[in-house]
């Protein structure tokens, strides 16, 4: 049984056809070629492939394309602007958030929808709203620096 | 995951109409049953998605108690300022579920039913005297949990809302398992006009009440009071991550923190 | 033209960032082929079980399904087993067991996941469903599991022909001379303990795409590896039969390696011989659930040691017994690690004067185990900083006096340890002062008062550690029985335009060498970063290479770059001398201008690279047109970076958390390149320490069932887990190296643990607790303390 869907994502009208069975990830990275969004789990714990659906974050590993029918969806393609970076992905730059850049889509993503939210957060604000996110490289202390730095860019809509 | 097909209905009537065996399920959040889809662990026929029935969302308070609609996220109890004031401690445990992500899909509905022996809303329902709305009937918070992923709940039976007694002072404290964030042990301290009552989670099969720390907190509510109490290692949940005898020691500690915050 | 400023020393932001940031990074799993076929494993349920019929038609009847192979279909292909690349030899000569290790299964299943079938299907799903359809008679039998179980009389055989399970008994050291300094010690420290067992966990699972070109008999075999040379040379050497010049292994970006992805694993032999015999490609990308049973598993020790000092500290002796699990069957650097990189470590920084250890590495019927972070030095750090603290409780003497008492000094190097190893530079104890000053260790008796005013136990813990890097020197490698030397290979290729290509045998899976070593092109040859491009991974476009690990890429691969550069500056100096019309030797070269000396006659980088490509006027019998020059560099010694780590921790004994409230980590990395991605590295390291520390171990069931088998029960570190170091350097450059650089990757997964642990203890001390195991976990905490109370609590259990 295919089922068709249409969703909004990163800004464009698209649409297609899936198996119920199909995640939301499958749909971005195998019918749209979305690959920025990655899976590093099946367990629904790694937040790697954290994407924005109707102004809150998600774990599209763990979301049914069907579920997402008719949805706003963001990924980690549709953040910057043009050739400027959205302030979190320039933290991230400016701060060495990031190492071999596999968690980084889902992580940069989490931090945009924390902010979004808590639009000053403290450190532990921050240590607490990324416990969806794992990350082998870094260590998360730059990644700590990078939201605050990334918030305050969002607030001043400068970049980081 | 297994092929299945999908239905969508817009009303709470439809969504009953097409629950017609057990190998239909309903779908709340799925932040608990995609992951057990994803690992073949369950092979239903057709997932009931719930999540546009707008009957089942909503938090409103009610006399003297908060509703929360079954379809209602962890992250929208969290932050209601319905629920933050009137029942803080219940706002600060649905923001300690999970994660970030799993709090803004997963339903208290879902997670109720799915009746995990370590979710953290169990704690609310028994420690808070709360009240389960099916399509056809109220259940008790305390005939609720029966066992292990059991309850009152009949084959395909909704939860269309749960009904929270607004307490006089109320604090959940929680260990986390810092592999999973499931509680190893949660437990909800209420101070209420019917006297005190003390919910576990993570702890047993199912969610249960501490009634020796009730009776100890009922003569004196304070948190030594709480810490006095030696619960029985017996019957606790033991894996690689908590003994048994931790448990039953965290109990008391987390009961006796839990009593400080209420200001006892 | 003024040359570019100097970058090196300096935080240059990193260049790669830009295509991680927006999605466009390229991973293998993002890599689709045309007409390509999906790749399902099948893997074993039981840890050990003969292994009888496999009825390939029930997984051929499942739609979608395309071909099913076996062990027995491999081995009718001449298809060889996974090889090992060091090889030990024991004592009295006997050379380590190697059982042969099939890419797919053949008569016998050895650990929970071995492979045993792989099923090729048009999708995804459909792989799966045949890999669950697929029929297989499963004869289970009695497994070994846990290590000190291994050695057991009648233990159940990994392998028929390795009696008792011993891989290798091996020894390093002088015994006769330790048992002497035991002789006269005034007080020995014993101590016993378990390395626990850790899952790599790179958050990117490995993958593989399997392409064969019946055009010209060509394959490519893309995947997730840290050293694609090295991948090609064992796959066409040992197991596929594939002649070199027609197989092109790309390792495109990676996503986290640490060690995990040096290994050459089954899933890479299988999808690049299966291509070949469906003539589609051939795509596999692991679940998470089986790259927790089939990536390489790390550490894994239970381990006896004993500290023999003199009546004021001075150490006198180190008498070291470990027992090392391989897993099941021996990975790719297994036998190495336990060995050559664990046992001539257990100097530390001090000068004991005898050591003695014997290592004897056991198979079980469990996942492999190779190099993981740190590879072996974590081990040995452990051991020795566990010991050397609890020597100091003993003698009741302050941890960093009694370390300080024993270091070896300045002018002491370059030093010969009796382990083997020759440190050619250090300065313990400026890394060791200034950690204690950075800490605040004067003032740590406040902050405990203030921790049990609040009901909560503080301790503090220290942690010197020393690592040999930049692995690894040929003939020092040769002659402890790698198979391979350990140089690295670099050509620098500059275009006509004056940009510069270059070409490194290293592999960036997150380490940044794009960055860092276009810093160190860019200020030697006098070009913008920008015009400098770093091209890795692909055995198609780079001469050779040996990969990345072991702490090696600047230390060694650099060194190669530099290498290189060394002789397009001496090239450029020979076109100069042609086109500024002098002697050779009167030729400067400075920051990207060669100018005759003496004179205003100058020539910059840019226009000699122009001349050399079009070379109108060259003297072709002296002077060759082009500007590319590559190198081989076998570095001389390995390179020895050290530093002091300092963890104070709070425990909360009712519940049995752990709280790292502070931790001090001081560095000698030599030369550094870029401070940010140094730190970067460090941070990284001590997070994956610190996860060992306090949170991460493989349990295993009796039966041989991986109990931590998904991120349900596998605790990795979280950002909340997490404290916020406090960092500084100390710089003692290497000696013999172009660089002065000694490698900064594993360092903070080395020295954390002990620091970790050993706080912990500090702050358990009033409670009667003298031990607690790794992960100290909650639980483990809290047992220790009801344990230490009189076992009242385990009793009522």
């Amino acid at each position: 049984m295919s089922i068709p869907i249409s969703m909004t994502v990163n800004g464009q009208p698209v649409s297609g056809s899936v198996e119920p069975r199909t995640l939301l990830v499958e749909f971005l990275r195998e019918q749209l070629h979305l690959t920025g969004t990655h899976v590093g789990c099946d367990t629904s714990q790694c937040g790697a492939c954290v994407v924005i659906a109707d102004g809150v974050s998600v774990k599209s590993c763990t979301a049914l394309a069907v579920q997402c029918d008719g949805s706003q969806v963001t990924t980690i393609e549709g953040l910057a602007n043009g050739a400027t970076l959205h302030p979190m992905q320039q933290a991230f730059n400016d701060h060495h958030g990031l190492q071999c850049g596999f968690c980084t889509p889902g992580m940069v993503m989490s931090a945009v929808d924390l902010v979004t939210h808590a639009p000053n957060p403290t450190d532990e604000d921050i240590r607490k709203g990324l416990d969806g996110n794992l990350c082998r490289c870094t260590g998360y202390q730059n990644i700590v620096r990078a939201v605050k730095a990334g918030a305050e860019g969002m607030r001043t809509g400068m970049g980081g | 995951m297994y092929a299945f097909e999908y239905h969508r209905p817009s009303s709470l009537d439809e969504a009953v109409a097409l629950l017609t065996s057990e190998d239909i399920k309903p779908l709340a959040g799925g932040q608990t049953l995609i992951p057990t889809l994803k690992q073949r662990l369950a092979m239903p026929e057709a997932l009931v998605d719930l999540g546009r029935i707008e009957a089942l969302k909503g938090i409103r308070k009610e006399g003297d108690a908060i509703v929360i609609g079954a379809g209602t996220t962890h992250a929208e109890v969290a932050a209601s300022e319905v629920v933050r004031g009137a029942i803080p401690a219940l706002a600060r445990l649905a923001g300690l579920i999970g994660d970030p992500q799993v709090r803004n899909r997963g339903t208290i509905g879902g997670s109720i039913a799915n009746a995990d022996p370590a979710a953290d809303y169990p704690a609310a329902v028994v420690g808070l005297g709360a009240t389960i709305h099916t399509n056809t009937r109220t259940i008790a918070g305390d005939d609720y949990f029966q066992d292990l992923f059991t309850t009152a709940l009949d084959e395909n039976e909704l939860i269309t809302a749960v009904s929270f007694p607004i307490p006089q002072a109320a604090a959940y404290e929680k260990v986390a398992n810092p592999a999973s964030g499931y509680a190893v042990v949660g437990v909800m301290v209420a101070k209420t006009a019917g006297g005190v009552r003390v919910g576990v989670t993570g702890a047993g099969p199912c969610a249960f009440r501490a009634t020796a720390i009730e009776d100890a907190l009922a003569r004196s509510f304070t948190p030594e009071a709480a810490k006095g109490v030696a619960m029985p290692a017996d019957g606790m949940n033991s894996d690689i991550h908590a003994s048994a005898a931790y448990r039953a020691a965290l109990i008391s500690v987390l009961a006796s923190r839990a009593v400080a915050a209420c200001g006892g | 033209m003024n040359a570019p400023a100097k970058t090196v020393g300096t935080s240059v932001k990193r260049t790669e960032d830009a295509r991680f940031l927006t999605g466009r990074g390229r991973y293998t799993d993002d890599i689709n082929r045309p007409n390509q076929l999906h790749a399902a494993f099948v893997r074993s349920p039981h840890a050990h079980a003969a292994l009888g019929e496999i009825d390939k038609p029930s997984a051929m009847d499942v739609p979608g399904v395309v071909a099913v192979f076996t062990g027995a279909d491999m081995a009718a292909d001449g298809v060889g087993g996974l090889p090992c690349g060091w090889q030990v030899i024991g004592k009295s000569g006997v050379p380590m067991k190697e059982p042969a290790h099939p890419p797919l299964a053949v008569g016998r299943v050895r650990h929970v996941g071995d492979t045993v079938a792989v099923v090729l299907a048009d999708s995804r799903h459909a792989a799966r469903d045949g890999a669950e359809a697929l029929m297989i008679d499963y004869d289970p039998q009695p497994a070994v599991v846990h290590l000190a179980d291994a050695g057991a009389a009648g233990a159940p055989q990994v392998h028929d022909e390795v009696d008792g399970n011993v891989c290798y008994d091996w020894e390093i050291g002088d015994q006769a001379a330790t048992d002497e300094a035991f002789g006269k010690a005034a007080h020995v420290t014993r101590l016993e303990l378990v390395n626990n067992r850790l899952i790599p966990n790179a958050i990117e699972p490995r993958a593989a795409v399997g392409e064969y070109d019946p055009a010209d008999g060509s394959y490519t075999l893309t995947t997730t590896s840290q050293n694609p040379h090295v991948i090609r040379l064992l796959m066409c050497a040992f197991v596929l039969n594939l002649p070199e010049h027609k197989v092109r292994v790309v390792a495109p970006d990676v996503g986290g390696g640490f060690g995990s992805k040096i290994f050459h694993y089954a899933e890479e032999a299988v999808v690049t011989w299966a291509a070949a015999k469906v003539g589609r490609p051939i795509k596999w990308t692991a679940e998470r659930s089986e790259s927790f049973m089939t990536d390489c598993h790390g550490r894994d020790h239970v381990t006896t040691a004993e500290l023999a000092l003199d009546a004021d500290g001075t150490f006198l002796g180190l008498r070291v017994k470990t027992l090392a699990n391989m897993g099941a069957y021996l990975s790719t650097f297994a036998s190495s690690v336990p060995t050559y990189l664990y046992a001539t470590l257990l100097a530390g920084q001090y000068r004991t004067p005898a050591i003695h250890a014997e290592v004897k590495a056991l198979f079980t019927h469990t996942t492999p185990v190779d190099a993981y972070r740190g590879a072996g030095r974590p081990e040995a750090t452990y051991v020795l900083e566990k010991l050397v603290e609890k020597a100091a409780r003993e003698l009741k003497m302050d941890p960093a006096e009694l370390r300080r008492k024993n270091f070896i000094q300045p002018d002491q190097f370059p030093y010969q340890t009796p382990v083997a190893l020759a440190y050619d530079t250090g300065h313990y104890e400026a890394s060791l002062d200034r950690a204690l000053e950075l800490s605040e260790y004067s003032s740590f008796a406040e902050r405990r008062a203030a921790s049990e005013a609040k009901g909560k136990l503080r301790g503090v813990g220290f942690s010197c550690y020393i690592e040999a890097c930049g692995i690894a020197p040929s003939a020092v490698a040769g002659a402890l029985g790698a198979r391979a030397g350990l140089y690295e290979a670099a050509e620098v290729r500059f275009n006509p335009t004056g940009s510069v290509t270059v070409f490194t045998g290293s592999h960036s899976h997150g380490q940044g060498h794009e960055t860092t070593f276009a810093q160190i092109v860019a200020d030697r040859l006098g070009v913008p970063m920008a015009n400098v491009e770093i091209v890795h991974g692909d055995t198609n476009r780079i001469p050779f290479g040996m990969g990345t690990y072991g702490s090696r890429s600047l230390a060694v691969g650099g060194s190669a770059i530099a290498r290189a550069i060394d002789k397009i500056i001496d090239k450029g100096k020979k076109i100069a001398a042609h086109m500024l019309e002098a002697g050779e030797g009167d030729i400067e070269y400075k920051d990207g201008v060669f100018s005759v000396a003496g004179t205003d006659k100058s020539l910059t980088m840019g226009e000699i690279a122009f001349q050399a490509y079009v070379p109108h006027n060259f003297p072709h019998d002296k002077l060759e047109p082009g500007l590319d020059e590559s190198a081989f560099y076998d570095p001389g010694n390995f390179t020895y970076p050290a530093g002091t780590y300092i963890c104070e921790v709070e425990v909360d004994p009712e519940t049995g958390h752990v709280h790292v409230d502070r931790f001090t980590a001081v560095d000698d990395f030599g030369t550094i390149i870029n401070p940010m991605i140094v730190e970067g590295q460090v941070q990284g390291g001590i997070a994956q320490g610190l996860g060992q520390a306090l949170l991460e171990g493989a349990v295993y069931s009796d039966d041989g069932q991986l109990v931590t088998g998904s991120y349900m029960d596998y605790a990795m570190p979280r950002a909340q887990h997490i404290p916020d170091y406090r960092f500084d350097f100390t710089c003692t450059p290497c000696t013999h190296n172009p660089l002065g650089a000694k490698g900064c990757g594993e360092a903070g997964a080395i020295g954390s643990p002990p620091a970790i642990i050993n706080a912990i203890i500090d702050a358990l001390g009033p409670l009667g607790v003298d031990d607690i195991p790794m992960p100290a976990t909650p639980l483990a905490v809290w047992q220790a303390i009801q344990d230490a109370k009189g076992g009242t609590a385990r009793a009522a259990e």
